[in-house]
């Protein structure tokens, strides 16, 4: 009996759980899958949670009820991954399981510990993330009674999952607190480590000018140093001081400490990946979806959706004594929520920034690219349920896992 | 007034070398002159390091990588490297300009 083991049974994990039970004999392979937490978040769900748009209740499922039949499920946290040996120690029963073909899917993670100050005093009091179901709970109730003031968002570092989600919360900030009647007793700023809104210049030059029209102020290439609790403000290493009265803060993003302790991770401990086949560049049996890899494409699900049917047909491949073959070209969609009901979608890969157009049917949509609608929105509202029924499962999507240049324009 | 070193390197639009293979230490000394940037040891430590990345790896290493392998800290490299050291550093050694994360 063979053993193919995933680590990590969030989104990534999940979907290669239920793909690879279908392509392999239960008779000859046993599928296991690790993870150290019992529930599923349906993690772009945390962003509408400071607004009381979801309630934490909107986001959680077991994970359990995701897996197939025929797959085992331990619920333990991993001690150590030995790839040398072929094996994992998890910290539950002292139990080591040795594996034929391994699949890591531990994800990411905010280390807010990596900037000075972060924790201190007002962590979850007037300092949040939202990455997370208790730093996204903690703002809903500090925003509910927020009477206005300075709000400044900070991005600590490159890359973090959804490049996009900090733009969304600006959005709907601005969109809280006109509905609120407050808009005009809050000032919005965005310090960012890079150069303008976003990493691409089309789209950057798009948002950004969203982002001025909506009157939020961009603080841009602001690497942060520390946080200073007495005085309320940021500080940069070139010297640039932001006070705050509300900090809503993306901290640094790390792969998973078993990761590290394996020695498997770069200095972000993520998993050196190959980029295109999808396979550790060092253990020929050893394969990365999603955000727990350094591909240098988005750490999102709909990444992790696209990745996945390059990785089993490469693993699949690989069982057969064939070299990896698939490539998988960096694509990534994300819906992009701008308040008021509106949303934009942008569709790009390792090659091809976010362009304007129509998605998935070229000319029609029903989705635009790159520019506010009202039936973006209605998409971004609609991917929970596709989420939970149909991506999890690995079941077919009406878009293919490769970009297409038909419908954008240049 | 070009500097004569750099007459035959190719730049782009932003002023990264096009081509890093071609890249040598005088070349660098020159873009660090073009730039007004006098380098020191200091410098040498980041630029060597940067070069010695891309052969390995075939791509310019990261802030981070920098601080953590290297003895310089970043609140010293925002020092050598004054308006953003990511680009700064990449562009003296000669490596195309970083395409920052997505």
């Amino acid at each position: 009996m063979k053993t193919f083991l995933i680590l990590g049974g969030g989104t990534g994990g999940t979907m290669v759980a239920n793909k690879m039970s279908h392509h392999l004999d239960p008779a000859e392979w046993k599928i296991i899958v690790v993870d150290e937490n019992e529930n599923h978040y349906y993690q772009p769900g945390f962003l509408f949670i400071p607004f009381g748009i979801y309630s934490p209740a909107d986001v959680v499922k077991p994970k359990r009820d995701f897996y197939p039949q025929n797959v085992e499920f331990v619920l333990s946290k991993i001690e150590m991954i030995e790839p040398d040996q072929n094996r994992v120690k998890l910290e539950k029963g002292k139990r080591t399981i040795t594996y034929d073909t391994l699949v890591i899917a531990t994800g990411s993670r905010i280390a807010p510990g990596e900037t000075p100050g972060l924790l201190d005093n007002g962590w979850h009091k007037n300092v949040f993330d939202f990455y997370t179901i208790e730093g996204a709970t903690a703002l809903s109730r500090f925003l509910k009674f927020w009477k206005g003031g300075r709000l400044v968002l900070n991005v600590a570092e490159m890359p973090i999952k959804c490049p996009v989600a900090p733009l969304e919360f600006l959005f709907l900030a601005d969109w809280f607190f006109h509905e609120r009647g407050i808009r005009d007793d809050v000032e919005i700023i965005f310090a960012t480590p890079l150069p303008g809104a976003f990493t691409k210049p089309r789209a950057s030059s798009i948002l950004g000018d969203m982002l001025e029209g909506k009157n939020i102020k961009i603080e841009a290439d602001f690497n942060i140093m520390e946080v200073d609790h007495t005085q309320k403000a940021i500080r940069s290493y070139d010297e640039r001081e932001i006070p705050f009265d509300l900090l809503v803060s993306i901290p640094t993003n790390m792969g998973s400490e078993v990761i590290e302790r394996s020695g498997m991770g770069d200095e972000l401990s993520f998993v050196p990946t190959d980029k295109h086949t999808l396979r550790s560049k060092k253990w020929e049996n050893v394969w990365v979806i999603g955000d727990a890899g350094n591909t240098p494409t988005s750490k999102a699900g709909s990444v992790a959706h696209f990745m996945l049917d390059v990785i089993v047909e490469n693993i699949l491949r690989q069982m057969e004594g064939l070299e990896p073959l698939a490539k998988f070209d960096g694509h990534a969609n994300c819906f992009i929520e701008s308040g008021f009901d509106k949303g934009i979608l942008i569709d790009f890969n390792y090659d091809v920034e976010p362009l304007p157009g129509k998605y998935p049917l070229p000319g029609f949509g029903p989705f635009s690219l790159l520019k506010e609608s009202a039936a973006n929105h209605w998409g971004k509202m609609t991917f929970r349920w596709v989420y939970w029924n149909m991506l999890l499962k690995g079941e077919e999507m009406p878009f293919e896992s490769q970009m297409s240049m038909a419908g954008k324009w240049k | 007034m070009t500097n004569p070193i750099l007459e035959n390197v190719e730049f782009d639009d932003d002023g990264f070398m096009i081509d890093p293979n071609a890249w040598t230490a005088e070349i660098g000394e020159a873009i660090a002159a073009r730039e007004e940037l006098p380098l020191t040891d200091r410098h040498w430590v980041v630029i060597n390091f940067a070069r010695q990345e891309f052969d390995a790896n075939d791509e310019a290493p990261t802030l981070r990588r920098i601080t953590k392998t290297t003895d310089v800290d970043t609140k010293e490299l925002y020092k050598l490297f004054p308006g953003g050291p990511a680009k700064k550093a990449a562009m003296v050694a000669g490596l195309g300009k970083p395409t920052g994360c997505i």
